[in-house]
């Protein structure tokens, strides 16, 4: 995949220094957003939650953003999640197979979005982590395991090689065997 | 009833994209819809199933190999050979050489179109002549 709409920052801020703190704590934080503002905004977000500090009253240090040390390699990724229902609020963890971290949160957002028609500003990732594959929970990530792995493409779609050369009729019925 | 299948070292087509027409391997299998996909001039990247068509041609490689080993092993396995003489191989390079034609080419097709036709119904009225007499 060439453009992932999920990208990693880390943000690091800390509260104003006063006549009572002359050096406030520094906090770091990483964080999934779509571009550098938002990342911010979700970092005071999420210190206001844990720390008694807002945006008014602090300042923002660094934020950069973290790219992916190894794009072709193939890794599980476990990915712990908060998300609110219609209910009320849950816990959640679970795996993706992809080569990037990005690339797996954004599966993650697609996949909380269909299957639990949970918005994407529902959701708070609590942790992340690359599994190796003994410890792979999901028998869906699991099957994939296998390094002789071999299955056929059951059904071809035929498809014309770019947008422009589709035509609405075709002169006669696909054939869909591979 | 199936005989091509997603496996290590198949041999796959790009039918869509940007990578529309190279021939790639597929080096390992990231979930049911997404393979990781080398070849000798690309990175390696994913690569949906639905842009790949799938060739008869399979090379003799482990999981996701150095792109020294690739290249070795499409060198052992004579990929490109392979694929230039199988039949699907030979019709995409007669459409490239048609599509590259200039208008001295198309001109010296047409004439030697109507000399192979002339040729044809030559033979054609000698054999009517044969069946007639």
């Amino acid at each position: 995949m060439v453009t992932y709409k999920f990208h990693q920052y880390q943000v690091v801020g800390r509260a104003l220094p006063s006549e009572t703190d002359e050096h406030p704590k520094i906090y770091r934080m990483k964080l999934w957003a779509t571009n550098e503002v938002r990342a911010k905004s979700k970092f005071w977000y999420f210190l206001r939650k844990l720390k008694k500090v807002k945006k008014s009253n602090g300042q923002m240090l660094a934020i950069n953003e973290i790219f992916e040390k190894s794009p072709t390699k193939i890794k599980n990724y476990g990915i712990w999640l908060r998300y609110q229902s219609r209910t009320g609020y849950h816990n959640m963890y679970k795996e993706y197979r992809d080569t990037t971290l990005n690339g797996a949160v954004e599966q993650m957002y697609t996949e909380m979005a269909s299957r639990h028609r949970v918005r994407h500003h529902c959701i708070q990732i609590i942790k992340t982590a690359t599994i190796p594959a003994k410890l792979c929970k999901r028998e869906s990530t699991k099957q994939f395991h296998n390094s002789k792995i071999k299955f056929p493409l059951v059904h071809r779609t035929v498809r014309p090689p770019t947008r422009k050369l589709k035509t609405t009729y075709k002169a006669s019925r696909p054939n869909l065997f591979m | 009833p199936f005989k091509r299948y997603v496996e290590i070292g198949r041999v796959a087509l790009v039918n869509y994209g940007k990578d529309y027409g190279k021939l790639v391997v597929i080096v390992d299998v990231i979930d049911q819809n997404r393979a990781l996909v080398d070849a000798p001039d690309m990175v390696r990247t994913q690569m949906n199933f639905k842009r790949l068509s799938l060739t008869d041609i399979t090379i003799d490689i482990k999981r996701v190999p150095k792109k020294k080993t690739l290249i070795a092993a499409m060198e052992a396995a004579d990929v490109k050979n392979k694929w230039e003489n199988s039949s699907w191989g030979r019709k995409l390079i007669v459409q490239k050489r048609r599509a590259s034609l200039n208008d001295f080419d198309r001109f010296k097709l047409m004439l030697a179109k109507i000399k192979r036709a002339g040729l044809v119904k030559q033979e054609l009225a000698k054999l009517k002549k044969q069946t007639t007499a």
